[in-house]
């Protein structure tokens, strides 16, 4: 069977699949959410799943992810445990508003919409699709348009909980929200999760996302975040991705934002097996700045792949995208960074760099800038490294007594603290310092105190 | 202490080192001079242990031991230091935790206590002050940014937190302004002792004006073509090169 038939299988047996449990899935969802099943639905009929030939995905083999189909859990799952007792974070000093979401839910045992400092909410997206129509109509599916595809749609389709978070105008949150997604199953399992955060006018928040697995099976990730930006809105994005060796995760984050507003993201790639992250910014009004970093560790035969595009729409905006990787075995990468500045946006600044070291002979990467200009007073620069670490300087630190291990070490570590050190919340930072030093040192990077015995739960 | 037979040393097969002997013991200060290009760094490198160069003849032993055999870090630990004629920028690794590690492993080599941290900087300190070595930059990564001079004496900061029994210490005077040349001899002067030996390899005459040297080699093409004592640097000071390559020219006949 040549690809495209094959594809067009995996894409019918989507839609059976949707006929099939439509109601399930709406029991389990609410709103406008449900609202917009059947048009996404089309739509992912109509592009189906990107292949190789579709230039962004000419390194990742997305077709092969789908095939065969996994099993899609449908409704929310009750954990027989109390998470926050076995997932105790042990940052130091990290206060944080921990939420935990199960295989894409928000468990059925806790509270579906908290109200956290000046009215701000957080919780589950189905549930906020209940109570605030209103609010979910202005944002809910409005920024993936950005960049249409098939496997955004195909979240729309099936999505049906995920994280909300709702900073009203004039709000900053003290304290930062920590959600942690945690992927459980007797089996392999597909989970297309939907989040949506959205931050008001001189608003300010800081959110926190923590990826994990707890079953060595193979969890198939399609996760669909929009992130709305109003006026000088500060929001900070950290995430650490931290999955089982079998496990795939694609994610997709749309952000628009609008003037004067900033938003930093930095994502952390520590475990997964295959990993796509997707970033798209719009920056839609004046001044606004966009920062996205990105560091991924890998071994074996771990692919991870970055795929960045920010788009400026509007004058004097300002835009970082750094993303840095350390591979090592067998592993793969891609990086491709985008930029378009269109025609209106004069003073635009924006900055791309992509750094790679590759331990071995066997390790790739493959990068590529992809630079669009429109207007013709910005500035604009990109660049691309792949090489080993520096033999000069592992013999200058070999030579004052510091051996061969360590001193390679301390310059892997040099080389991924540049993105670390743009992680806002001090504690979190100093953690994630932490993690990386022991992920690089070969040592297990799961939280200390995070006493979890993979398949050994019951839910 | 060391004692380097008939040395020759190529790098991708073309030969830099042919045939260089050396001995060297403990208290004694020797002084390598010649035109660029004839070798100093090389032989300063091999000795560290650097493996871009291939040895392909000779020996060099130290402290009893063959040291082609040694890591670099194994060599350091035993008590070499080679204080590099160009220092290297190392972004993102400060110059605290880089000093820290290499003197905890060294103790921890000689069967030490690795020190506290506050112990680690009291330490530091008194090191500091004893090379007048500016104390900001200990605060920053190594040698990031550092003006040539203070990668310079950044060398000799290091040669006194490592305390090394065989230091190399390759054109640590060019770049250095006269004060700065000062204060590095004084730090070497201060450093050296019974028990330890020093190499200076240099262009000019005027360190060996405060780093009195017992000996004073003159490297040419790879070979060690004139040993003497000290006035040897004053002669070069004089006439130059040219002498000697005459000489060896004709001797090469
Ligand atoms: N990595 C290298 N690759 C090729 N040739 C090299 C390399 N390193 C040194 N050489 C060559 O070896 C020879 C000796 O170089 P070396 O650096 O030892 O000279 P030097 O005596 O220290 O000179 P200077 O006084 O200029 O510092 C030179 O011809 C140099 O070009
Ligand atoms: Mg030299």
């Amino acid at each position: 069977m040549n690809t495209t038939t094959q594809n067009q299988e995996t894409e019918k047996l989507f839609r059976e699949s949707f006929t099939k449990n439509r109601d399930t899935i709406e029991r389990f969802s609410a709103g406008l959410m449900n609202g917009r099943r059947q048009e996404a639905l089309e739509h992912f009929m109509q592009l189906g799943i990107p292949g190789k030939k579709t230039e962004s995905y000419k390194y990742t083999d997305m077709p092969g992810l789908f095939n065969p189909m996994l099993h899609m859990n449908l409704q929310p799952n009750h954990v027989h445990m109390d998470v926050k007792e076995i997932f105790q974070c042990d940052v130091p000093k990290l206060d944080t508003h921990m939420i935990f979401l199960v295989n894409g839910f928000l468990p059925p045992n806790s509270p579906p919409l908290e109200e956290l400092e000046g009215k701000a909410l957080v919780g589950s997206l189905a549930e906020a699709a209940r109570r605030y129509p209103e609010l979910l109509e202005k944002h809910y599916d409005r920024y993936t348009s950005l960049n249409p595809e098939g496997l955004v749609s195909l979240n729309t389709a099936f999505a049906q909980d995920g994280l909300f978070l709702y900073i009203p105008n004039g709000t900053e949150l003290e304290r930062p929200v920590q959600v942690v997604n945690m992927s459980v199953w007797e089996d392999n399992l597909m989970i297309q999760q939907r989040n949506l955060f959205i931050v008001g006018k001189n608003s300010a928040a800081s959110l926190i996302i923590c990826d994990h697995t707890l079953a060595p099976w193979r969890f198939l990730n399609n996760a669909v975040t929009e992130i709305f930006l109003d006026k000088q809105a500060r929001f900070d994005l950290s995430r650490i991705q931290n999955e089982n060796n079998s496990s795939q995760h694609i994610s997709h984050t749309f952000a628009r934002q609008e003037t004067a507003s900033t938003l930093t993201s930095n994502t952390i790639t520590l475990h997964g097996g295959l990993v796509r992250n997707n970033f798209y910014a719009l920056l839609n009004g004046e001044h606004a700045e966009n920062n996205t970093y990105g560091l991924y560790l890998s071994d074996r035969h771990q692919h991870i792949d970055n795929f960045s595009f920010i788009d400026h729409a509007a004058p004097h905006c300002t835009s970082n995208q750094l993303f840095k990787g350390v591979l090592d075995d067998q592993a793969t990468g891609a990086f491709t960074g985008r930029i378009l500045v269109r025609q209106d946006a004069q003073k635009t600044l924006a900055y791309q760099s992509n750094n790679n070291i590759l331990l071995t002979d066997e390790a790739r990467m493959h990068s590529k800038p992809q630079l669009e200009i429109y207007a013709d007073d910005v500035k604009c620069s990109h660049g691309a490294t792949v090489g080993q670490l520096d033999p000069a300087a592992l013999f200058y630190l070999r030579s004052r007594g510091i051996n061969y291990r360590e001193a390679r070490l301390m310059l892997m570590y040099a080389f991924a603290h540049d993105i670390i050190s743009h992680i806002a919340v001090p504690p979190f930072r100093e953690r994630i310092d932490d993690l990386v030093d022991k992920r690089l040192r070969g040592e297990l990077s799961r939280c200390n105190a995070c006493h979890i015995n993979c398949g050994k739960l019951n839910y | 202490m060391l004692s380097i037979q008939n040395l020759h040393v190529s790098i991708e097969g073309k030969p830099i080192l042919k045939g260089i002997s050396l001995e060297v013991k403990p208290g004694e200060i020797h002084a390598i001079m010649g035109p660029n290009g004839s070798g100093k760094s090389t032989l300063a490198a091999v000795l560290a242990g650097r493996d871009l160069f291939e040895v392909t003849e000779g020996k060099i032993m130290y402290m009893g031991k063959n040291l082609m055999d040694m890591a670099p870090e194994e060599r350091a630990r035993e008590g070499i230091f080679l204080g590099f004629q160009y220092p290297v920028e190392i972004p993102g690794v400060s110059m605290v935790n880089f000093m820290k590690t290499a003197v905890n492993e060294q103790r921890k080599y000689r069967g030490e206590e690795s020190l506290s941290a506050s112990d680690f900087l009291k330490f530091m300190r008194e090191k500091k002050d004893l090379v007048e070595f500016d104390s900001q930059l200990t605060n920053r990564s190594v040698n990031e940014g550092f003006s040539g001079g203070e990668k310079k004496k950044n060398e000799i900061f290091q040669m006194a937190m490592l305390n090394p029994r065989l230091s190399i210490l390759d054109e640590t005077d060019s770049g250095l302004d006269i004060d700065a040349l000062r204060i590095v001899a004084r730090g070497v002067n201060k450093l050296r002792n019974k028990e330890n030996a020093t190499i200076v390899i240099t262009h000019y005459q005027r360190l060996l004006d405060y780093i009195i040297p017992d000996y004073v080699h003159v490297l040419y093409d790879g070979k060690i073509v004139r040993s003497s004592g000290k006035e040897l640097a004053m002669e070069l000071e004089e006439k130059g090169y040219d002498w000697i390559r005459q000489e060896y020219a004709g001797n090469g006949k």
